[in-house]
């Protein structure tokens, strides 16, 4: 490696622009900031020795320069930009509703446009292996860049002197000259710096002061919080850091939560729901014009149960009460042990549970029963007796009843809306008797049946649909935020300002530098010079 | 409706006042003849009225509160009132800084556009659906939307910028597109007028379909310029539509939102006529000569400090405090949904921003055009992603 040493003594890394101690220019690197031609140089790494402005001969110093460059970084961000706002155009696919054919979905609902939207895989953009691919490459980007600059810029805010080269104070864009100052004037310019929080450095009479620097680290934290969130987003590919399952759970029953391992079983007490009163003034007038009801509470009640023991196969196994609460939207129950949560997602209201029916004599106005027998929808039985040598056979079971071209059909396995065929076998009955059954319709093919089979009663219960999930990840996302933010913060709320006092033969030099808010350190400036002799530095780069 | 409502409604119609004199006499200090920095009596005036007016929004705020018993910030008007609220609010906090009255001529009327807008929206307290019952309603929306809204300060400085630095002398894009803002402006205020013109004449025209038996109906409250796909008007006595939106746009009432949109594009397109008319010159010229006095310098500074400050806020509030509730309501704390990816975008954009300031050559008129562009991914955010895109943050 080549060293480059200065007039001051110091030697610099190969690639320096500006010596680390002094500030002086180097004559052969000055392109690199290109600071050639102009007044005022170029203070954004403090001219020191970057990797990816030094070498540029292997492959990998390819590769380390085109990552390390901010205009790709740029350029990353607005192609991922551009990719994410294509992304909105149609729903993603995980929002058309379930069940339909995404290929007709999106042709269907949005024309030639969809259908190209379609092909081109853009329903799926956000998993899309390009899409994957640049996020991935912003990630990289930001590693490298990192590297390539906190390194040097940490070397050249260590090595810096109090006592600058003429040249680099010139340069400065905030530089005054001041003839005929006492070395009274200086001192005191120096207490009202420490006064002002700005710490002092002397070095044969110059003098430098800091304030902030620590704000210069704020983008490299904040890059280290987003790779950290990047690399929590890595980690959800693995199963024992996240698992996510869903379970319908209907009232009164119990049933095993998934994924764990059979351990646990879940009870639905209750289903809640609840809608806003339509007579509260407070909001009639917006639940009038939404037209229909507005919900206010989706809730379960539940009881998480643990298997106790060793379970014998075709045994029920013996359960345990582990905890029981309350599954609100906002408010998802955590089974601490396994750390599972349980988040309140769906819910079906008023599912069939079982329907009772009777049979009769078909022009029996008292519809005095003959037989009487209760259709259970969780253990369907083919058949039924009725007594006295009837029975009901069921010929068909449509649980979510429609017509599809006048045939019946189901749209569900779910009981949502259940229909029925019966055949009905009796000593006095020929063969059978066929009757159609459903809800509000009794939709007999023939009208010679001697018997007739009514409705009596049915029992009806909700089900509520549970999201079951274990995210180990969340808190390395949280800390990735938390990183973030404090890096953020620390770049953007912070400001790093020098200023440095340079003693001449006849008078004093001042000149400064801030890495943002020049109008704050103008004013700090305009306020500490206003009761002294030495001038204020005049703005260089407003003239130019 | 209950007295807390009219208190509160009573309370915004009083800072709309208050702001509107507040500009005017910011605007009077446009031809003091006084440096830079050095308070004018019309400039301190200017921000007391400007602090009251504050004051009283918070007023209608907090008694809308009580009145609904939670933070009035679930709907799109009472987002977009709190947003022109915290627009107001990140003004003062930078006239403080910088002292610069002429950021008080736009940054005014701009809050005032916004909460004119807000109240085209129904107005009436609106119940909360269950996803919405969380204490990170108002943790997530209130610092969202104070991002936004210092986010927008460095709008209303580049604004300033551009109108102050560009070439007038000469016809060009960029002149262009100055223009083309201000008409975007002007839009907004057609939008005002017309709606609130036909809403006191209560304007009505509904239309009907008959499908698979079932039959529905979309109301208009402007003339129908546009008819609904495959809908017939019912209301006699009215303007026959021109001609039918087209099928492939979908959302709930496209044909009704597209009738505004081209009656607003239409309305700016007249109001843009005639200040031209009134100007004869472009309006962007026209404003040029009242900034003479501006330095430009500190202006482009307003814009890259606005973006320094706003960023982190919208980052912390728009996509941290969003994806916790996320979490919490909808078991996954992102889900790329339209409202989430556009909040994305936008951390993306001044993300850029930020990178390109550290480059020579993208500080002044550059950053000012970005933070335009800027400002418009926040605005498409708020009103497109919300009427026009499915998703689930279309509350309003």
């Amino acid at each position: 490696m080549q060293r480059i040493k200065c007039e001051c003594g110091h030697v610099n890394p190969e690639g320096t622009v500006l010596c680390e101690a002094c500030g002086k220019p180097i004559e052969q690197n000055q392109h690199i900031d290109g600071n050639e031609n102009k007044k005022l140089l170029n203070m954004r790494y403090e001219g020191s020795a970057r990797r990816s402005k030094t070498y540029n001969k292997s492959i990998v110093d390819k590769i380390w320069n085109f990552f390390s460059s901010v205009k790709v970084g740029v350029w990353l961000i607005i192609l991922t930009l551009i990719a994410s706002a294509v992304g909105t155009i149609f729903p993603q696919e995980m929002y058309i509703p379930p069940g339909v054919n995404p290929a007709e979905h999106y042709k269907d609902s949005y024309g030639l446009f969809g259908q190209i939207y379609y092909q081109l895989g853009f329903h799926n953009l956000f998993s899309s292996w390009w899409y994957m691919i640049l996020v991935a490459s912003i990630g990289v980007s930001l590693v490298i860049c990192s590297i390539d600059r906190v390194v040097p810029l940490y070397r050249a805010l260590k090595k810096q002197r109090a006592k600058r080269h003429d040249v680099f104070i010139q340069r400065q864009r905030l530089f005054g000259e001041t003839k005929n100052a006492t070395s009274e004037d200086i001192q005191k310019l120096v207490e009202q710096l420490k006064k002002k929080n700005y710490k002092v450095t002397e070095d044969n009479g110059h003098y430098l002061a800091e304030k902030g620097r620590f704000s210069r680290w704020g983008p490299y934290v904040n890059h280290i919080g987003l790779i950290i969130i990047l690399l929590a987003a890595m980690l959800r590919s693995l199963p024992f850091m996240y698992v996510e399952d869903y379970v319908w759970v209907r009232e009164g029953e119990t049933k095993v939560i998934p994924q764990t391992e059979q351990q646990y079983y879940i009870k639905n007490e209750d289903f809640i729901f609840e809608v806003y009163d339509e007579n509260d003034e407070r909001f009639a007038e917006a639940i009038k014009r939404n037209g229909e009801m507005v919900p206010s509470n989706f809730q379960t009640n539940a009881v998480i149960y643990k298997v106790d023991g060793d379970t014998i196969p075709g045994q029920d196994p013996e359960l345990t009460e582990v905890k029981s609460g309350e599954i609100i939207v906002n408010k998802p129950l955590k089974i601490e042990d396994i750390d599972i949560s349980l988040y309140q997602a769906s819910y079906q209201l008023n599912e069939f549970q079982s329907m009772s029916f009777k049979l009769h004599v078909k022009d029996d106005a008292e519809e005095n029963a003959i037989g009487e027998f209760t259709f259970d929808m969780q253990n369907p039985q083919s058949e039924y007796d009725l007594g006295n040598g009837y029975k009901a056979v069921v010929d068909e079971y449509y649980p979510e009843f429609y017509m599809e071209n006048g045939i019946p059909a189901s749209k569900s396995k779910y009981p949502r809306d259940p229909a029925f065929i019966f055949f009905v076998y009796g000593p006095d009955i020929e063969k059978y008797e066929v009757n159609f059954l459903a809800i509000g319709a009794n939709l007999n093919p023939s009208e010679d049946n001697k018997y007739k089979l009514s409705l009596t009663g049915l029992d009806m219960r909700d089900v509520t649909g549970l999201t079951v999930k274990r995210d180990h990840t969340l808190p390395y996302f949280a800390v990735g935020a938390i990183i973030f933010m404090i890096g953020v913060v620390q770049g953007m709320y912070w400001y790093h300002r020098r200023i440095w006092i340079h003693p001449t033969k006849d008078g004093v030099w001042i000149a400064a530098h801030t890495n943002k808010n020049w109008f704050g350190i103008k004013k700090d400036l305009e306020k500490m010079l206003e009761e002294n002799n030495i001038e204020m530095p005049k703005d260089q780069q407003q003239l130019e | 409706m209950n007295d807390f409502y009219t208190i509160s409604s009573n309370f915004l119609y009083a800072s709309f006042m208050i702001y509107l004199i507040a500009t005017i006499f910011f605007a009077a200090t446009i031809r003091d003849k006084r440096k830079e920095h050095k308070e004018s009596k019309a400039g301190a005036i200017g921000i007391s009225l400007t602090i009251i007016g504050f004051i009283s929004q918070i007023g209608y705020f907090v008694f809308r509160w009580i009145a609904s018993g939670h933070a009035p910030v679930s709907n799109l008007f009472e987002y977009t009132t709190f947003f022109g609220m915290m627009l107001v609010f990140a003004f003062i906090i930078i006239y403080f800084i910088y002292r610069i009255t002429i950021l008080g001529v736009f940054t005014l009327p701009v809050a005032l556009l916004i909460i004119g807008y807000a109240s085209m929206f129904p107005r009436e307290l609106s119940p909360l659906v269950p996803s919405l019952k969380s204490h990170w309603l108002y943790i997530h929306v209130t610092t969202v939307s104070l991002g936004e809204a210092i986010l927008a300060v460095s709008f209303v400085a580049g604004l300033i910028y551009l109108i102050r630095q560009i070439d007038q002398s000469v016809k060009s894009k960029k002149t262009f597109w100055l223009e083309f803002v201000m008409y975007s402006l002007l839009c907004v205020i057609a939008f005002i007028i017309l709606t609130s013109t036909f809403r006191a004449m209560d304007y009505q025209v509904v239309f009907e379909k008959t499908e698979a038996g079932q039959t529905y109906t979309t109301e208009y409250h402007l003339p129908p310029i546009t008819s609904p796909n495959d809908m017939i008007m019912t209301t006699p006595d009215r303007m026959n539509p021109l001609f039918e939106t087209p099928g492939w746009m979908q959302g709930v009432d496209a044909g009704r939102k597209f009738n505004t949109l081209l009656w607003s594009l239409l309305g700016g397109l007249a109001l843009y006529g005639l200040a031209r008319l009134i100007l004869r010159k472009r309006i962007g010229a026209a404003i040029q000569p009242l900034l003479e006095k501006v330095n430009p310098d500190v202006v482009d500074e307003v814009t890259y400090r606005a973006v320094a400050i706003g960023f982190p806020v919208f980052t912390l509030g728009g996509l941290i405090f969003a994806a916790i509730w996320a979490q919490e309501a909808w078991d996954r704390f992102w889900g790329w949904d339209p409202k989430e990816v556009w909040a994305l975008i936008t951390f993306l954009f001044y993300a850029g921003f930020l990178h390109l300031r550290l480059s020579r050559g993208w500080h002044g008129e550059k950053s000012a055009w970005l933070a335009v562009i800027g400002f418009a991914i926040i605005m498409f955010n708020l009103i497109v992603v919300n009427l026009v895109l499915v998703g689930l943050h279309s509350y309003a």
